[in-house]
């Protein structure tokens, strides 16, 4: 992706931390370009999305860190049909679902940058992508894949 | 495996009604006016004074309050009033239950299930609604993708189906084929009139991928109700009863895992939820003799299909075929009124007023001797829920 292009185009809804706090390590993160999942303190087990709980220990004592190991093609979509305004003339788009097998499988998802009607494959290697929006009152950065 | 706490033959259907269904922002009629009409469509067929309405139970945040509905109705005494979680259709089976289980219980003695959907009043289902410019919370992980529509938000569960069992498009089309064929028969049917063949289907356009346009279940207005009785109530009036057999409601592990994070990915949800209503029902899938599934897009039908035990994932583009799925002939005649796609999207309700029909012999595309007819409601949603109905012969 070149230096300031996005994927899709600008002025669908951008994400802001949840007003509880859950997922602001999450997303201040990626404004310095890590990525990041919750991972509990006690067990050690990875988890995502976020909660206040370790799903497996119970712990509430959570933290978040990066994400080791390699990024897998889990699953995908092609968007043709679009369903809000700012889409509307902007063609198809593949959004994907990315797995980390060395973080307890857990998933991501973002979009494919790159030719939108290109060949998809599941088990495919990918990499972020960190893809800064400065444009509007509260910056915000996505986080995109590309193949590895 | 014996239940020992059942509902098994003690609720029956009494009544079922409708409005007349509409495209999506044409219903002449105010939402909650057509959820009034409704119920007193299904009092009429039943033949019961809708003032003995003690009870209403409904699921996808209906916004037609139980309250308001008795007083509007006058009924006498409100005794029982119930929303099933979730904003999908998954529980329009699971309301179905809840009435049932209250009226067993000896909570209420005359419960409505109903669905008032008029989304030109409200919010599409299909669009965006509201365009925020921010977005916080797990939705903040999909939206600003471009994930925002129902369709958007399932379409990577079939992707994986498909992948990890080789299921074909022509299942999915099977699914979409026999919804339309069943509702040329059906007078109520939104899709009367305009037939679908595999020429038709293969040349729509494409939703989102693996989603073509007849892939996906309709958006509609109108409203539909089921009034629920004792079995030994509803000996007495109008209409032979169809009694419920079984439900269940729920999900696998960690169903909700937010971002798509499931365990299970290309699951219905009716794993653990399938084997629980078969107990209960006292029967098995191939006692079944006609299948209404919520097709809120066809690849959910594929898995619920699979997980209630009709096919096997290895079985699944041999069996799934537009023979197979339609009445009076195929092996399982598949939503014989032409259910979300095809007859209107009344949340799947009008799925539960079919299987009704087919154990009364009045389905606009009967099955010959229908005594067993499951419902499952909501793939892909947390909870899903289902049930069986059957004939007095079942008892």
């Amino acid at each position: 992706m070149s230096e300031g292009s996005t994927v899709l185009p600008t002025g669908i809804p951008g994400p802001v931390p949840s007003p509880d706090g859950l997922d602001a390590p999450y997303w201040e993160a990626t404004r310095r370009h890590e990525l990041v999942a919750q991972r509990c303190r006690a067990c050690g087990g990875w988890q995502w999305y976020a909660e206040w709980i370790c799903h497996r220990c119970h712990s509430f004592d959570l933290g978040f860190e990066p994400v080791p190991g390699p990024a897998i093609l889990f699953s995908w979509e092609r968007a043709h049909h679009p369903v809000h305004p700012a889409l509307r003339d902007a063609g198809p788009y593949v959004v994907v679902l990315v797995e980390f097998p060395e973080a307890d499988g857990i998933r991501m998802l973002g979009n494919l940058a790159g030719d939108p009607m290109q060949a998809v494959e599941i088990g495919a290697r990918v990499e972020p992508v960190f893809e800064d929006h400065d444009e509007g009152a509260i910056p915000f950065t996505l986080v995109q894949w590309r193949r590895g | 495996m014996p239940v020992d706490r059942t509902i098994r033959g003690r609720v029956a259907v009494a009544g079922v009604g409708e409005t007349p269904y509409y495209k999506h922002g044409q219903s002449p009629d105010a939402q909650f006016k057509l959820t009034l009409m409704a119920i007193l469509a299904a009092a009429e067929d039943a033949g019961l004074d809708p003032r003995e309405i003690d009870g209403f139970a409904t699921y996808a945040n209906d916004a037609n309050d139980a309250g308001r509905l008795a007083t509007a109705l006058g009924c006498r005494e409100l005794r029982y009033a119930n929303m099933v979680f979730g904003g999908g259709g998954g529980g329009g089976s699971g309301a179905v239950g809840n009435a049932a289980a209250a009226i067993h219980a000896g909570l209420a003695d005359c419960v409505v299930v109903y669905r008032g959907l008029a989304q030109g009043q409200g919010v599409r289902f299909g669009q965006a609604g509201g365009y925020p410019t921010q977005i916080a919370g797990e939705p903040a992980t999909w939206i600003p993708y471009g994930v925002m529509s129902p369709a958007q938000m399932f379409a990577m569960r079939t992707t994986r189906l498909m992948h990890e069992h080789g299921i074909e498009r022509s299942a999915l089309r099977a699914i979409a084929l026999a919804s339309y064929h069943h509702a040329q028969q059906n007078p109520r049917a939104v899709m009367r009139g305009r037939p679908l063949d595999e020429a038709g289907y293969d040349a729509s356009r494409w939703i989102v991928e693996p989603f073509k346009l007849f892939d996906c279940c309709l958006e509609n207005d109108g409203a539909a109700a089921l009034i629920l009785v004792p079995a030994e109530r509803a000996k007495d009036l109008r209409k032979p009863p169809c009694y419920v057999l079984g439900a269940a409601q729920g999900a696998e592990y960690r169903s909700s895992a937010g971002t798509h994070n499931n365990p299970d990915y290309a699951t219905a949800s009716f794993k653990t939820v399938a084997p629980r209503l078969y107990a209960m029902a006292g029967v098995g899938p191939s006692d079944v003799d006609v299948v209404q599934s919520y097709e809120n897009f066809t690849g959910g039908v594929v898995m619920s299909l699979i997980e209630h035990g009709f096919c096997t994932y290895e079985e699944a583009n041999e069996f799934l075929t537009l023979e197979n799925l339609i009445a009076p002939t195929g092996r399982l005649p598949l939503n014989t009124s032409g259910g979300n796609l095809a007859e209107c999207y009344m949340h799947g309700l009008e799925l539960n007023i079919e299987a009704v029909r087919q154990i009364r012999g009045e389905s606009p595309n009967p099955v010959p001797g229908a005594n067993v007819a499951l419902v499952s409601s909501g793939p892909m949603v947390t909870p899903a829920t289902n049930v069986i109905v059957g004939s007095e012969a079942t008892l």
